[in-house]
C-alpha cells in the first residue's frame, strides 16, 4: 500500500502545457524535414545551403513576427506586404536624395510604423474589423505607391547599406543576426512583459479583458504599430538585398507570412501562439520550399504544398486540443 | 408610470369566466427538468375560450418554461395536454400551431430586413398560378386585412427594422392572429409600449376575447393584472402556488404568493454597526445605456444591494459605475475623489466588477487558472512591467489556498472548473489587483447551493476586512439576508431605498413591481 502510493507520488510527472507540446511537435517536424532532406540530397547539408535557408527565412520571419502579435489579439494585418512596398520606395528615395543610408533606414522604419499606427487606430478607435481595415489599407498603400513610383524603379544604393541585406559577419548573413535579435526580443516581449501577457488576455477574451481593466485600445495600437514597424524592417533588408525598389516589391509576401504564423501554431481566434512558434513556422515553410528546389520539383507546386501544410498544421492543433 | 396606471384603470371590468365548460386547453401535472433544476414541477393550468389568464411569478419561477412547454419548444418530461377535454400530444411547435396556439415572446422573431407583409406570412406565402412564384398582390392584400384587424396604421411594404418596438409588437400579434390563433400567449407585451399603444393593444385583446380567443398573459404590472385578468395563476420555483379570481384576491396577497418561503440556505454574514468611510458616491448619473438619475452610496464594510426585476437597469448601473458604458450626466466619486474614465481607469482606482455572465465577460476560458488569477493584478504584481511566470504562479497558489479553489493545479485550464470555482477565480483576480470596491452582478447565478454559501462567506470576509460591496441579485432572499441596505430599481431608475430593518422580500417585490 505504502509502496504503491510512494511509487505513484515519487514518479516524475512531466506535465507539458498545450503550448509546450505545440512547440515540441513543430521542432520535431522541422528536425525530420532536415533529416529527410539531408538523406535525399547532397546539396542540403552544406553550410552554404543552410545559411541560405536561414537568410530566406529571416525575411519571412520579420513580417510574421509582427503579424504574430496582431493574430494573438484575435486580429489580422493584411497590409504588411503593401506596407513593405511603400516603406521600401520611400526609404530608397531618401537614400538617393540624401546619400545617407541611416536617414533612409529611419524613413523606412518610420513609414512602416506610421502605417501600423493607422491600422491600430482604425481597429481600436473606429472599431473596424481588422480584416477590413487592413485590407482597405492594402489597396490604399498600393494606390499611393504606384502613383508615387509611376512604374519607375529606384536602384543602386551605397555598398554599406547593401551589407544589411547581403553582407556577412563571421561567415553568417547579417539578416540572420537580425532574425535572432528580433526572435529574442519578440519572445521576451510576449512572454516576459506585462504588456505581452495583456495581449494574450485580449485575444483570449476581449470582453473579459476590457472588464478586467486592460487598456485594450492602447495595446491594440501598439500591436499594429509593431506589425507595421516589422514590415519596415523587412522593407529595409529586402531593399538592401535587391539593391532596387519597385512599387510591388512586397506584394507576394503577405500570404506566406500568414502561413508561417499559422504553421507556427497561432490561432486566428486569438490568445494562442508564440513568436518562437512562428519562427519555427517560417523555418518549416522555407525548408519545404528549399527542399523542393533541391529535389527539382516544379516550382508551380509550391503554393499547393504550402496550402496543404497550413491546413494540416491547424487541423493537428485542433485535434490535439479536442483530445485534451 | 402614473400615466400607465390611469389608462389601464379606465378599462372596464372583464367578463366573468365560464368554468362550467371544458377548458380550451388544459395542462395536467406538467414537469420539466434541466440538469440540477426543476423548471416545472407538477404544474396544472387551463384556459377557457374568451378569457384572459394572468400568469405571475418572480424571475425564474417557471413562467417562461411553461410558455415554452405550451408552444412545443420544450417537451415536458411528465404530464398531459387536453384540448376541449380531449387528450392531445404537443411534441413540436408545429403541433402547437395545429391546435391554434401562438406565442409572442419578448424577443421578437421578426426578420428585420423583410417587410411587414412578408413577416406576417413568412413560410406561408401564397402561391401564384406560375409554380415557384409567389402571389405578391394577394400577400399585400391579406396583410392589409390583418393590419386593419389589429388597427395598425403602417404600409405592409414597410421594412420591419424601420418600425418602432410597439409597432413590431403589433406585427407579431398580427402574425399570430393570421395563423388563426385560438390561444394567444403573450409575455409582458406592454413592457415596451407607450400608454396609447398599450390602450390600443388592450382594445385588440378585448375584440379577440369577444371572438372566443383565449389569452395567456404574463405581466409584472399589478394594475394590468387586475384590469385585464379573468383568472390569475401564480408560479414559484417551478411549482403552482395557486389560482385566484381578481375579485377574490388583492395585490398584497399575490405578492405574498409570489415570494413565499424559501428553500433553506445559509447566508454567513456578520453585520457591523459602524460602516466606514464613503467609498462610492454616485450622484444623479444618467448613462448612454438608458439609466436615469441614479444616486447611491456604498461605504467600506457595507454590502449594498441593488435589486429590481430583470431589465430594470441594475446591470446598466454597474456598467456605468465601472466605466464600461458611457456616463452622460451626473458624477461618480470613488474614495472621495471625482472619477471618470473607462474600465482601465476604474480598475486602477480600486474597483472590480464580477460580471453576470462569468464565462463570456469574466474569464478567458482558453487560459489557465493561474493566467486568469493574474490578469487584473499584472501592473500591481509586476511594477517594473517585467512578467515572471514563477511569481504569477506563486500568487495564484496563494489565492487558490485562500479562496479554496478546487483545481488540481494552477496550470489547469479554467474552463474545466465548476461554476462555483470559476466564480472564485473571478473574485480572486480582483484580490490580486488590490481591489477595495467589489461590484457583484448576480454572484450566485448558475452555482450550486453549497458553493453559494462559500461565495457569501467570502463576500462577508471581504467586507469584514474593510472592502465595500455593491451586489446585484435577482434572488431577493440573498439581498435580504446579506445586505446592510438595498436600492430597488424599476424602469431604469432607483425607486426606493430599504434599510436593514425594512429589507424584506415583500417590500422588494412591491417596490419593484409596476403601478402597485
Amino acid at each position: 500500500m505504502s509502496i504503491a502510493s510512494n511509487a505513484s507520488a515519487g514518479a516524475p510527472r512531466i506535465h507539458l502545457s498545450q503550448d509546450m507540446q505545440q512547440i515540441i511537435y513543430r521542432l520535431l517536424a522541422a528536425g525530420l524535414l532536415c533529416l529527410a532532406l539531408s538523406l535525399a540530397t547532397d546539396a542540403f547539408l552544406t553550410s552554404n545551403n543552410i545559411l541560405n535557408v536561414l537568410r530566406q527565412a529571416s525575411l519571412l520571419f520579420f513580417l510574421a513576427s509582427g503579424l504574430t502579435l496582431v493574430i494573438l489579439t484575435g486580429g489580422l494585418d493584411l497590409s504588411v506586404g503593401a506596407n513593405i512596398g511603400l516603406s521600401a520606395c520611400l526609404a530608397a528615395t531618401v537614400i538617393k536624395a540624401t546619400g545617407s543610408p541611416i536617414l533612409g533606414t529611419l524613413t523606412g522604419l518610420a513609414t512602416g510604423c506610421v502605417i501600423g499606427i493607422c491600422n491600430g487606430l482604425m481597429v481600436a478607435k473606429l472599431r473596424i474589423p481588422s480584416f477590413i481595415a487592413t485590407y482597405g489599407m492594402l489597396w490604399v498603400l498600393h494606390g499611393i505607391t504606384y502613383y508615387y513610383m509611376a512604374g519607375e524603379t529606384i536602384h543602386g544604393f551605397p555598398p554599406g547599406f547593401r551589407q544589411i541585406g547581403s553582407g556577412h559577419f563571421l561567415g553568417i548573413p547579417i539578416p540572420v543576426y537580425l532574425m535572432v535579435g528580433f526572435l529574442v526580443a519578440g519572445t521576451v516581449f510576449a512572454q516576459r512583459t506585462v504588456w505581452g501577457q495583456q495581449i494574450y488576455a485580449i485575444g483570449a477574451n476581449p470582453v473579459a479583458a476590457r472588464l478586467t481593466g486592460i487598456p485594450i485600445d492602447r495595446r491594440l495600437i501598439l500591436v499594429y504599430a509593431f506589425s507595421g514597424a516589422m514590415a519596415g524592417v523587412a522593407s529595409i533588408v529586402f531593399l538592401a538585398r535587391l539593391n532596387s525598389a519597385e512599387g510591388d516589391i512586397g506584394e507576394a509576401l503577405t500570404l506566406p507570412a500568414i502561413a508561417a504564423v499559422l504553421i507556427g501554431g497561432a490561432s486566428l481566434f486569438g490568445g494562442v501562439g508564440s513568436v518562437f512558434g512562428t519562427f519555427i513556422g517560417a523555418l518549416i515553410l522555407t525548408l519545404v520550399l528549399n527542399g523542393m528546389n533541391l529535389l527539382s520539383v516544379n516550382a508551380n507546386w509550391q503554393p499547393l504544398v504550402t496550402g496543404v501544410i497550413v491546413i494540416f498544421a491547424v487541423w493537428l492543433d485542433m485535434y490535439g486540443r479536442r483530445k485534451a | 408610470m402614473r400615466a400607465v396606471m390611469d389608462t389601464t384603470a379606465l378599462i372596464e371590468p372583464a367578463p366573468p369566466p365560464a368554468p362550467d365548460r371544458a377548458p380550451l386547453l388544459e395542462l395536467r401535472g406538467i414537469s420539466k427538468n434541466f440538469p440540477g433544476v426543476k423548471a416545472l414541477d407538477d404544474v396544472s393550468f387551463g384556459v377557457w375560450p374568451g378569457e384572459v389568464h394572468m400568469l405571475l411569478g418572480e424571475n425564474g419561477a417557471g413562467k417562461s418554461s411553461l410558455m415554452k412547454v405550451l408552444c412545443g419548444a420544450y417537451q415536458a418530461d411528465a404530464g398531459d395536454y387536453f384540448h376541449n377535454g380531449e387528450k392531445i400530444e404537443i411534441r413540436s411547435p408545429a403541433d402547437a400551431r395545429r391546435f391554434g396556439i401562438a406565442v409572442i415572446f419578448q424577443e421578437f422573431s421578426l426578420v428585420p430586413y423583410l417587410d411587414v407583409a412578408q413577416n406576417i406570412f413568412l413560410g406561408r406565402e401564397f402561391a401564384s398560378a406560375i409554380p415557384g412564384i409567389m402571389d405578391r398582390r394577394r400577400l399585400y392584400r391579406e396583410a392589409q386585412a390583418v393590419l386593419d384587424l389589429i388597427g395598425l396604421d403602417v404600409d405592409p411594404r414597410t421594412k420591419v427594422h424601420s418600425l418602432g418596438v410597439a409597432q413590431q409588437q403589433m406585427v407579431e400579434i398580427g402574425k399570430a392572429l393570421s395563423q388563426d390563433a385560438r390561444i394567444l400567449v403573450m409575455d409582458e407585451p406592454t413592457a415596451a409600449l407607450s400608454d396609447r399603444e398599450t390602450e390600443r393593444l388592450f382594445e385588440v385583446m378585448r375584440q379577440l376575447q369577444a371572438k372566443g380567443v383565449a389569452i395567456v398573459y404574463i405581466s409584472h404590472r399589478m394594475a394590468e393584472v387586475f384590469a385585464l385578468g379573468d383568472r390569475i395563476t401564480v408560479l414559484r420555483d417551478g411549482k403552482l402556488v395557486g389560482s385566484a379570481l381578481p375579485g377574490e384576491t388583492s395585490p398584497d396577497e399575490l405578492v405574498r404568493m409570489m415570494v413565499g418561503r424559501n428553500v433553506d440556505m445559509s447566508y454567513p454574514r456578520r453585520f457591523s454597526t459602524a460602516p466606514g468611510e464613503l467609498v462610492l458616491d454616485v450622484r444623479n448619473v444618467c448613462a448612454a445605456n438608458g439609466i436615469r438619475d441614479i444616486s447611491l452610496t456604498v461605504r467600506s464594510g457595507e454590502i449594498v444591494g441593488l435589486c429590481g426585476l430583470v431589465g430594470s437597469g441594475r446591470t446598466e448601473v454597474a456598467r456605468a459605475i465601472f466605466g464600461a458604458d458611457e456616463v452622460t450626466a451626473g458624477e461618480v466619486h470613488l474614495f472621495g475623489k471625482s472619477h471618470s474614465g473607462g474600465p482601465a481607469a476604474t480598475t486602477r482606482a480600486g474597483v472590480g466588477l464580477i460580471p453576470e455572465s462569468r464565462k463570456s465577460e469574466g474569464l478567458a476560458l482558453i487560459r489557465t487558472v493561474s493566467d486568469n488569477l493574474a490578469v487584473a493584478g499584472l501592473p500591481k504584481l509586476f511594477p517594473n512591467m517585467m512578467f515572471s511566470r514563477g511569481k504569477a504562479r506563486r500568487s495564484a497558489e496563494e489565492l487558490i489556498k485562500r479562496l479554496r479553489i478546487a483545481t488540481p493545479s494552477p496550470n489547469q485550464n479554467v474552463a474545466l472548473l465548476s461554476g462555483g470555482n470559476q466564480q472564485k477565480v473571478v473574485i480572486g483576480k480582483w484580490l490580486a489587483a488590490g481591489t477595495r470596491l467589489f461590484i457583484f452582478d448576480e454572484p450566485t447565478r448558475g452555482i450550486d447551493v453549497g458553493a453559494k454559501s462559500e461565495i457569501f462567506a467570502l463576500i462577508d470576509q471581504l467586507v469584514a476586512e474593510g472592502a465595500a460591496v455593491l451586489m446585484i441579485s435577482s434572488e431577493q432572499a440573498e439581498i435580504v439576508h446579506v445586505c446592510d441596505r438595498a436600492y430597488v430599481m424599476r424602469g431604469k431608475r432607483i425607486v426606493g431605498e430599504l434599510s436593514r430593518a425594512e429589507l424584506s422580500e415583500e417590500n422588494i417585490v412591491r417596490m419593484g413591481m409596476h403601478d402597485d
